[in-house]
């Protein structure tokens, strides 16, 4: 990835991530690298006091928040992570080190920090109080991952309905699998297994109240 | 204005609130002194299913929530669904005004996972499409930016020229919308003859039509006062928010994906990054003007300078062979074969490519475990972030600079709700 | 202009004509309705560079009549607690003073041959009334009540909005459209519109608008623009903005109850027009004189297509205002303007006029006395 030419021109994203590592030892577990592109992996008790170290660092500067992701790494046949992961849901965080001539900070360099979520457990700290624009990532996460973030202002569901069942994005709940039953008495075909009764939809004028 | 929430507006049902409450429902309390109004999913000028909640003081802007997911149809969810080629084709959907260049963000990631890059000619026609189709977009933005400001003509001008950039589209891929033409590995077929002859003749006749819609707007005294200093937002707030894209650029931030990271071919090309001063809605439209012309440039550039052979990269595991080659070659219908019904497989790891949209940044976030299906296929989209801003932006503001803003903002609903 | 007098039985053409001149107003002002859409769209097809309607019928000509079944035909929603019964009278309400205010509208001036060498003068006109102006400004500021009264009831808080947007402009810019209409009072010494449209014969340099010159250009363009304002169209069509509030006061109305309001628009539109043509345009007036062999409801007819044309022109040209410029180009701008010139026309008048040469208007003309039935000013 070219980045704006500069005095440190010849860094990379790894070379802050390490940066990163040498000044928060106890939070950063791991980094990866792919060429250009690095993964700074960190604890995620800490995951707040690491962006709010790279975003007000000067030499570093990841000051534009892109956005934060849920990924699910559970292998819905054998139930545990593929890849050899001990954790089931990694969330990731996507920051650039925008250059703003004006001020002459920034190196245009993007780094990714990875925080991984055990699955009986899905926490993680909020950074809307670092980053605003993690509100509707954050709720988008929560929504589909169901990881929880602990002292978001208003973590309520956001693209699926609010009386959804479920956290649609995880691997263990199925594409389809709406029963759709035909005049015969045979059900539509589901294209997943499992059948996952959906409350918030009103079948026959039922309400969620009177399905349960 | 305390006078408009004391109107009849429904009858109060204290026995219903007392049996929620009883149940350990809360209920919002109500201000007294505010009207709160429900705006969307159907009206006229959220462009698509956004619902706002407006909590007005009069016609002021008290605070504005946004509501999405009308449209959420578990696009990255089915993306998990599809093998890589086929995925291609819910990308479409997302964007629906700028098809290529989701295409081509998602290619661009499969293809960093498969560690491939087109030939010139692949990439230089990429750049044509992405360009044609961002003009398409912001024509689009264009008109209904105008109409829902009053400025009705604008909006079939702006259509009218859209439908020809549209009519190149379908020229080449046989849909006006969803092409699917952009593919990991490169496009799926070369552009037919005439193809560029016809790309010129409307490149040629483009600026006069800006200059046309410039002279309609920019020279309208309602246009400017409905327009200017409305909307405000700072650079330092879009950094936190990732706002990015017109509305970053607008703000005074020279920040172009097609500068700042290259893709596809893009640091070949000559061109400015045209940015505002003030961040307010005129910045945003005369920062899209400037990218209307920007665009007409890059495509004249990318048709006089376009290189001469293959399209695809030379690998038959991404790309399948032509159909002359099934003939004669048995590998190559092995190689059809296996690409048809198996797919590609690019090695685990991740990759996220981002390109400029007419929106904003826009990149897929592909995760592949390594076999036929991407693992997660999450696309970062720009008109999603940028939503957070219009609460911002709206505050203390009129009923009419919202419907003024979120014109500006150019928002897609299939990108957002996804 | 000379035309022979016919009998109707007991009745001759001058006892006649108010009443022809009624209906010949209702009729126009009702099928104005259909024909100004049909107008609307195929001038607004032009300028958007499409085509426009042009299915049904020749032309699209017909289109308004299916339009108008279709209307007709529609489920006639009431929504639950709305207030019924201002809910049904408000269309009403805002139909009524264009109807009204059509008696008013003089369309031409004859002169009668009554046999033997004699002439009577014959005005086509319901009502030639001496206060006329100041009854059109009334019944204008009548209209808005419809558009209130329909906001408030339909229990919409959009409806509510556009009731409330529509009330500020109306009381804003009648102030504006009065002060412009007293310009022309001034000019011509008389409120009657018969009599305002007889001071103005002779041909484009005798009528209002170059008088006082700059200040009859001047006054005509605020009543112009106070005219737009005070019938809700575009670029001052708030009450009803679609982009920002759906339909505003209009949006619980449907079927024949919408297609009234419509109507009352249109309607509002065809007197806005005629009544500029009255005071500023000449009337049924020819551009010269030697044009002159061309009927005078011709003329006024054709002038007042020509507003209507611009009415759709600047629809389709113009954004929309925001509710507080609007406010402020009323109050600030429209409202300054217009009182400085009245003023100084004011002065002008009186400066230019010679005591001694008496008064501009033509000595007022015979009276005929009509055998039957009574239109003489109060």
């Amino acid at each position: 990835m070219a980045t704006d030419a500069g005095a440190d021109a010849g860094l990379t994203a790894a070379d802050d991530a390490r940066k990163v590592q040498a000044a928060l030892p106890h939070a950063v577990l791991d980094i990866l690298e792919n060429g250009n592109d690095a993964w700074l992996v960190v604890d995620r008790s800490s995951i707040q006091e690491t962006l709010q170290y790279l975003r007000d660092e000067p030499s570093l500067a990841y000051r534009f928040f892109y956005e934060c992701l849920g990924v699910d790494y559970l292998d819905p046949g054998t139930g545990s992570p593929i890849l050899g992961k001990a954790h089931r849901f990694e969330v990731v965080y996507n920051l650039l080190s925008i250059h703003d001539p004006r001020s002459q900070m920034g190196s245009g360099r993007r780094l990714f920090v990875k925080v991984p979520v055990p699955a009986d457990d899905p926490v993680v700290p909020t950074v809307t109080g670092i980053f605003p624009g993690a509100a509707f990532p954050e709720r988008e996460i929560y929504d589909m991952f169901g990881i929880r973030f602990d002292g978001h202002p208003d973590l309520r569901r956001l693209l699926m309905p609010d009386d959804w069942i479920g956290h649609p994005q995880r691997k263990d709940y199925p594409l389809g699998g709406e029963r759709v039953q035909f005049p015969n008495g045979t059900y539509g075909p589901s294209v997943g297994e499992k059948v996952v009764q959906h409350p918030g939809e009103g079948f026959f004028g039922r309400t969620a109240d009177e399905i349960e | 204005m305390s006078v408009l929430s004391r109107l009849p507006f429904g009858k109060p049902r204290p026995e219903r609130n007392a049996a929620l409450v009883s149940q350990g429902i809360e209920i919002d309390p109500v201000d007294e002194s505010t009207l709160v109004i429900n705006m969307g999913p159907q009206h006229p000028s959220t462009h698509g299913v956004l619902r706002l909640v407006l909590e007005l003081d009069g016609e002021v802007i008290v605070r504005v929530t946004p509501h999405i997911g009308y449209v959420h149809t578990g696009i990255e969810k089915e993306g998990e669904f599809q093998q890589y080629v086929k995925a291609v084709t819910i990308t479409d959907r997302m964007d629906y005004v700028s098809a290529h260049i989701n295409n081509l963000a998602f290619s661009l990631s499969v293809e960093r996972l498969l560690g491939v890059e087109p030939p010139p000619r692949g990439r230089y026609l990429r750049v044509l499409l992405s360009e044609i189709q961002r003009m398409a977009s912001h024509l689009v933005w264009l008109g209904t930016h105008a109409l829902d400001i009053g400025a009705m003509t604008v909006f079939f001008y702006a259509f009218r020229e859209r439908e020809k950039l549209l009519d190149l589209t379908e020229m080449l891929s046989g849909v006006r919308l969803m092409p699917s033409w952009i593919i990991p590995g490169g496009l799926r077929g070369d552009v037919p003859d005439g193809f560029f002859e016809r790309c010129k003749a409307i490149l040629d006749e483009f600026p006069r039509r800006v200059d046309e819609y410039e002279t309609l707007l920019d020279q309208n005294p309602i246009w400017r006062e409905r327009t200017q200093g409305i909307g405000v937002i700072s650079a330092e707030e879009c950094f936190g928010l990732g706002v990015s894209g017109p509305t970053l650029r607008a703000s005074g931030v020279a920040y172009d994906v097609r500068k700042a990271s290259p893709y596809s071919g893009f640091e070949e090309f000559s061109f400015g990054v045209p940015t505002g001063e003030f961040g307010d809605v005129n910045d945003r439209y005369r920062v899209r003007m400037a990218e209307l012309r920007q665009s007409r440039e890059i495509a004249k550039q990318a048709i006089e300078r376009m290189p001469d052979g293959p399209t695809n990269v030379d690998d038959l595991k991404v790309v399948p062979p032509a159909r002359a080659e099934l003939d004669r070659s048995m590998e190559a219908v092995i190689h059809h074969f296996k690409l048809w019904t198996h797919g590609i497989t690019p090695p685990a790891g991740e990759a996220y490519v981002p390109v400029e949209s007419p929106k904003g940044e826009l990149g897929f976030y592909v995760v592949s475990d390594g076999s036929n299906y991407p693992w997660r296929m999450h696309l970062r989209a720009p008109s999603f972030m940028n939503l957070q801003a219009l609460s911002r932006m709206c505050e203390g503001r009129l009923v009419a600079d919202v419907v003024a803003i979120i014109g500006s903002i150019d928002i897609v609903l299939g990108e957002i709700d996804r | 202009m000379t035309i022979p007098n016919i009998s109707f039985g007991p009745f001759d053409l001058v006892a006649v004509a108010p009443y022809v001149a009624l209906g010949l107003m209702l009729a126009t002002v009702l099928l104005a309705v259909p024909v100004l859409t049909w107008f609307e769209r195929v001038t607004l097809g032009l300028i958007h560079d499409r085509l426009g309607p042009n299915r049904v019928g020749p032309r699209g000509l017909l289109q308004p009549i299916a339009d108008g079944i279709k209307l007709f035909f529609k489920e006639d929603i009431l929504p639950s607690n709305v207030d019924r019964r201002i809910f049904y009278l408000a269309p009403a309400i805002s139909m009524m003073p264009p109807l009204v205010a059509a008696a008013l509208i003089p369309l031409g001036d004859f002169r009668v041959d009554m046999g033997g060498g004699q002439t009577r003068p014959l005005t086509l006109v319901a009502a030639d009334i001496n206060v006329g102006i100041l009854w059109v400004l009334g019944l204008a500021s009548l209209q808005v009540y419809g558009l209130i009264l329909g906001g408030w009831s339909s229990n919409n808080k959009y409806s509510l909005l556009g009731a409330l947007r529509s009330s500020a402009q109306a009381i804003s810019y009648e102030l504006a459209l009065s002060l412009g209409v007293l310009m022309a009072v001034l000019m011509s010494h008389s409120m009657s519109l018969v009599q305002i449209v007889q001071s103005q014969t002779g041909g484009i340099m005798h009528w209002n608008i170059l008088g006082l010159f700059p200040f009859g250009l001047v006054a005509a363009g605020v009543y112009a623009i106070a005219a737009v304002a005070e019938t809700n169209r575009a670029p001052f069509d708030l009450p009803e903005a679609e982009s920002e509030l759906v339909a505003g006061y209009q949006t619980e109305y449907s079927s024949m109850k919408f297609a009234i309001f419509f109507m009352s628009e249109y309607a509002a539109v065809v007197i806005g027009s005629c009544v500029a043509v009255v005071l500023w345009l000449g009337g049924w007036d020819p551009i010269h004189p030697v044009l002159g062999f061309i009927p005078g409801p011709l003329w006024f007819a054709g002038k007042v297509l020509l507003l209507i044309f611009a009415f759709v022109w600047v629809r389709s040209t113009l954004p929309r205002f925001r509710y507080d410029q609007l406010m402020r180009f009323g109050w600030m701008r429209l409202l300054p303007v217009a009182l400085v010139a009245l003023m100084l026309a004011a002065a002008m008048s009186a400066y230019r006029t010679d005591p001694s040469a008496g008064s501009r208007i033509p000595p007022k003309p015979e009276k005929p006395k009509p055998l039957m039935g009574g239109t003489q000013s109060l």
